[in-house]
């Protein structure tokens, strides 16, 4: 399949039939609106003179073309003369008229004439190929010019679309039980939580994310604070299979004493995996961390404790500070040789932000990991099963831990040794997740399951607001007394609030009657 | 009675194990066997089944004109040098002519390049008559049989019509002195002057490592539905269309360009193997002769080849059964392409991905260096060694005479 030789002025604009079988490729009615082909049959009289014409242009590439006659011959000149008669004439009229002429010439051998009509000693032999009698009936592919068919909506069709991506589904289903992992295990994903402004946020990533992976999955969310309704209903959309539990403690404030407690949930998770002997892979994905779904991938690789790398986002102020460094994301994890064995950790450094890393929740300050973060780690879920034989020796009981003043600062201390841990992701050279802190000031509130619960038909502003950097002093009506009793006696939830209400009232919103509603409904952080 | 019981036992093991004998599960991908309506003949050993002999040209038909255009090496049209070599060194070859099966004369006839590296046939009929008249004088085993039991590779566009375009080459018809020979070439089509009854077809040269350089990963998924790369519309030669692939390129471009599903254009990206690789369908339509490369990548990246072209006559056709391995789509259907493709239902879709896994499939379609078991050289002496023994109307009585030597075009018989 090459591309020929040929000049760019080829005059190939008449369409031929070089064979006499009635060609499937002729316009088919209303069928092809834009069927390029042309409704003139030629004869091999013209089709000659064409390839001759043709043939001439071609000069250098055809230096012993096939005996074509030579132009001395009497046909030749005849010809000759009658083109330029015809080029007269044409010029007159103003249109190239041979076309017509020979359409009424010829009409009527259109489909049965095999193309001898006219011919002259120079017509050298032409499509004389036509008929070796085993081939005209049989062939039904024509050489020659065919039309472009197009059909009347040349668009999509969302059906097919739809059907196109089942297939795509089917085929990378099977892809993926070829290929990809074998015997796939439970992930069971460990998340401790609480109710706090960015808890939906965060919590709807991680969802997101445990929604998507391909495997079983269990979502243990550990709650500081005990169970509440807020969290309930953010997992129950998941559709996921969750095991909430409450933890006594309330989170605190400051991120040293936060981070000792999350371990100590995460703990208390684990001794759910035990106590429920659940089987699988336990991931560790925090609230705000943002996983890769190679994570997850990579997880089924494990066969005891397995560790990846971990980007840490820094919600830094200065940019400037981070230009003396020249990677500009740490990353935390394994540190492999070049024989792939694991031979440390990269973990951070905090020397950088001493001083300057946020102590409170809700300062303004690059927020520090500690020097291993548990969502860095992957363990088979049978470490922690009691009785269990097949367990390696190394592992220490997690019985052993309780009671005791755990500083679990990371899943390394429930081993003796931090040498059988595997490097995942191509021995930690992929970042399969990321790592950030960002919260909400302690006290900004948000409304109770993100659910802007309307006013009554009749909103008045109160006489004072609970903000305490807003004016004291609102205009009033008279009927603010009823107004606030009002608002005061709702109750928390008005689920069933028409839309036409919603609208009206939005006019009236400003932030304060949101306040008044807020501080009824919210829960105090 | 026990003793029964685990004759039983036994006996029933090894029924199980008989059994899975259509699906390897040893590999990572279940594959099926390949058997086409000559049977299973893709892993046959041609070692034993044939002699051939290699007449010794001298080197102005095959050296030197591959020392004047080392280009020839590279092209789709290489399968004839690599052909020569390879049997040069094959165990098939005998140096006694007496006991050959099958003469083989190696003239390089698609090597006369354009600067752009375009072959130009019109030295090549010559060349071919040139070599025939040096092979019937110096030894008498071409008017033994007038060449019936010789074979040349042919790998142009059509073949030994030795013509670039279509018509013309219709006109020319095959070299009449190889009406009788068995011809190797690329093009194949049915009830087509330029398809001699009894030709091997064989797939155009694609350079192997570099195919293999570009593999990727088995487990990524495939996302693109259809996939094509290539030209529509050529302008140099037919700006309008409708001459070039009979208008199915054409149509294929006007009907989905539109269409999310169908990544088809023009550009030559660098991750076109790549690609491939991430599609279900790869579509390989005719251009300005039916046969391209693209089947050959298609089969190598396990993509489903949608051929489009009528009555074409695939490589190995009697060894491959093509339409269980690939999609036919008739070049009047083509505006209807989307629907055609989605409605194969998703099992057959899985098994040609599994018949096109099987790796002798993908090997018989490559010509490695140096050649490899079940590879598209051994499939032509499979070819070869199908066709024996000869048939007794092979050898002329001495005297006859069957070719023409006079025939063709006045220009072929002057000399090269």
């Amino acid at each position: 399949m090459t591309s020929l030789p040929k000049s760019t002025d080829d005059n190939f604009d008449n369409p031929s039939l070089t064979k006499g079988t009635s060609p499937s490729q002729q316009v088919d009615g209303g069928l092809f609106k834009r069927v390029k082909v042309q409704k003139m049959k030629l004869s091999a009289l013209q089709q000659s003179y064409l390839t001759r014409r043709a043939n001439s242009f071609r000069g250098s590439a055809q230096l012993d073309s096939s005996g074509d006659s030579a132009v001395k011959s009497p046909a030749a000149i005849f010809w000759l003369a009658i083109h330029g008669v015809c080029c007269l004439i044409s010029l007159v009229l103003g249109f190239r008229f041979s076309r017509l002429v020979f359409f009424f010439l010829f009409s009527a051998n259109l489909y049965t004439a095999p193309f001898r009509a006219g011919g002259g000693a120079d017509v050298a032999s032409p499509l004389d190929v036509s008929v070796p009698a085993n081939r005209t009936a049989a062939s039904r592919v024509v050489v020659g010019r065919h039309g472009i068919r197009i059909r009347p909506w040349p668009h999509p069709d969302p059906v097919e679309v739809m059907k196109a991506h089942r297939i795509m589904e089917r085929v990378q289903r099977e892809q993926r039980a070829l290929f990809g992992v074998k015997n796939p295990r439970t992930v069971i994903a460990v998340t401790p939580t609480y109710v706090r402004t960015f808890q939906m946020l965060h919590l709807t990533g991680v969802m997101h994310a445990l929604m998507l992976v391909p495997y079983d999955l269990v979502w243990i969310v550990v709650e500081a604070g005990g169970v509440t309704n807020e969290t309930a209903s953010i997992i129950a959309k998941s559709g996921l299979r969750t095991i909430h539990v409450g933890f006594s403690q309330r989170m605190p404030n400051s991120w040293e004493a936060r981070h000792k407690l999350e371990s100590r949930m995460r703990l208390h998770a684990l001794r759910i995996v035990s106590k429920e002997k659940l089987d699988g892979v336990v991931v560790f994905a925090d609230d705000s961390n943002m996983h890769s779904m190679e994570f997850f991938d990579e997880a089924q690789n494990v066969k005891w404790v397995g560790a990846v790398s971990v980007g840490i986002l820094l919600h830094s102020e200065e940019s400037s500070g981070m230009e003396e460094d020249g990677v500009s994301v740490p990353v935390q994890g394994p540190a492999c040789n070049a024989t792939d064995k694991l031979v440390g950790w990269h973990t951070f450094n905090s020397l950088r932000y001493t001083g300057r890393s946020a102590v409170y929740v809700d300062d303004r300050a690059p927020v520090l990991p500690r020097k291993l973060e548990w969502s860095g780690f992957v363990l088979n879920s049978r470490l922690v099963w009691k009785d269990v034989d097949g367990k390696p020796e190394w592992v220490r009981d997690l019985d052993a831990l309780d009671g005791v003043d755990e500083d679990i600062e990371s899943p390394l201390s429930l081993f003796k040794t931090s040498s059988v841990v595997e490097p995942l992701g191509n021995c930690g050279r992929q970042v399969l997740l990321w790592w950030l802190r960002v919260e909400a000031r302690t006290d900004s509130k948000f409304p109770s399951r993100w659910i802007i619960d309307p006013p009554l038909d009749i909103t008045i502003p109160s006489k004072r607001t609970p903000w305490p950097d807003a004016p004291p002093e609102l205009p009033s009506n008279e009927k603010v007394l009823i107004g606030t009793q009002d608002q005061t006696n709702k109750p928390s939830t008005r689920t069933k609030t028409p839309r036409s209400r919603r609208n009206r009232s939005k006019r009236k919103h400003d932030t304060k009657v949101i306040g008044v509603q807020v501080s009824t409904n919210s829960e105090q952080n | 009675m026990d003793f029964w019981n685990v004759g039983f036992l036994v006996l029933l093991c090894a029924a199980s194990v008989f059994s899975i004998g259509a699906v390897e599960l040893g590999r990572h991908q279940p594959t099926e066997r390949i058997s086409g309506s000559a049977g299973d003949v893709l892993e046959d050993d041609p070692v034993g089944r044939l002699k051939v002999f290699v007449y010794e040209l001298p080197s102005k038909y095959n050296k030197k004109i591959l020392q004047k255009d080392p280009r020839c090496l590279t092209h789709m049209f290489a399968a004839e040098i690599f052909m020569h070599r390879f049997l040069l060194s094959s165990p098939v070859r005998t140096l006694n002519p007496e006991e050959a099966d099958w003469f083989y004369t190696p003239v390089y006839t698609t090597c006369d390049l354009t600067p752009n590296g375009l072959p130009l046939p019109f030295k090549s009929p010559r060349m071919m008559r040139s070599a025939i008249q040096l092979i019937s004088s110096n030894w008498p085993y071409w008017n033994r049989t007038e060449g019936a039991d010789h074979f040349f590779v042919t790998p142009h566009d059509f073949g030994a019509c030795f013509h670039y375009q279509e018509e013309k080459a219709i006109e020319r018809g095959i070299l009449p002195l190889l009406r009788r020979a068995t011809l190797v070439q690329t093009f194949g089509q049915r009830n087509h002057v330029c398809l001699k009854e009894g030709s091997i077809t064989i797939p155009p040269y694609a350079p192997p490592q570099k195919m293999h350089a570009h593999l990727i990963p088995d487990k990524t998924p495939r996302s693109i539905f259809v996939y094509f790369r290539g030209l529509f519309y050529d302008v140099g030669n037919d700006p309008e269309g409708g001459y070039y692939a009979r208008g199915a390129r054409a149509a294929v471009w006007e009907n989905f360009k539109n269409n999310p599903l169908f990544d088809i254009s023009t550009e030559h990206p660098t991750t076109y193997y790549e690609d491939m690789q991430r599609a279900v369908f790869c579509l390989c339509p005719l251009g300005w002769a039916p046969w391209s490369p693209r089947l050959v990548e298609a089969v190598i990246f396990g993509c489903i080849p949608v051929i489009i072209a009528d009555d074409i006559v695939l490589p190995f056709a009697d060894a491959i059964p093509w339409e269980e391995i690939g999609v036919f789509v008739d070049e009047k259907d083509v505006p209807q392409l989307d629907t055609i493709l989605t409605s194969i239902p998703p099992e057959v879709i899985l098994r040609k991905q599994r018949l096109l896994a099987n790796p002798s499939m993908k090997q018989a379609m490559l010509f490695p260096q140096p050649a490899q078991p079940g590879d598209a050289f051994h499939q032509v002496l499979n070819g070869l060694a199908r066709k024996l023994p000869h048939d007794r109307s092979v050898f002329l009585k001495p005297g006859e005479k069957v070719l023409n030597w006079t025939a063709g075009p006045v220009g072929d018989l002057k000399p090269w």
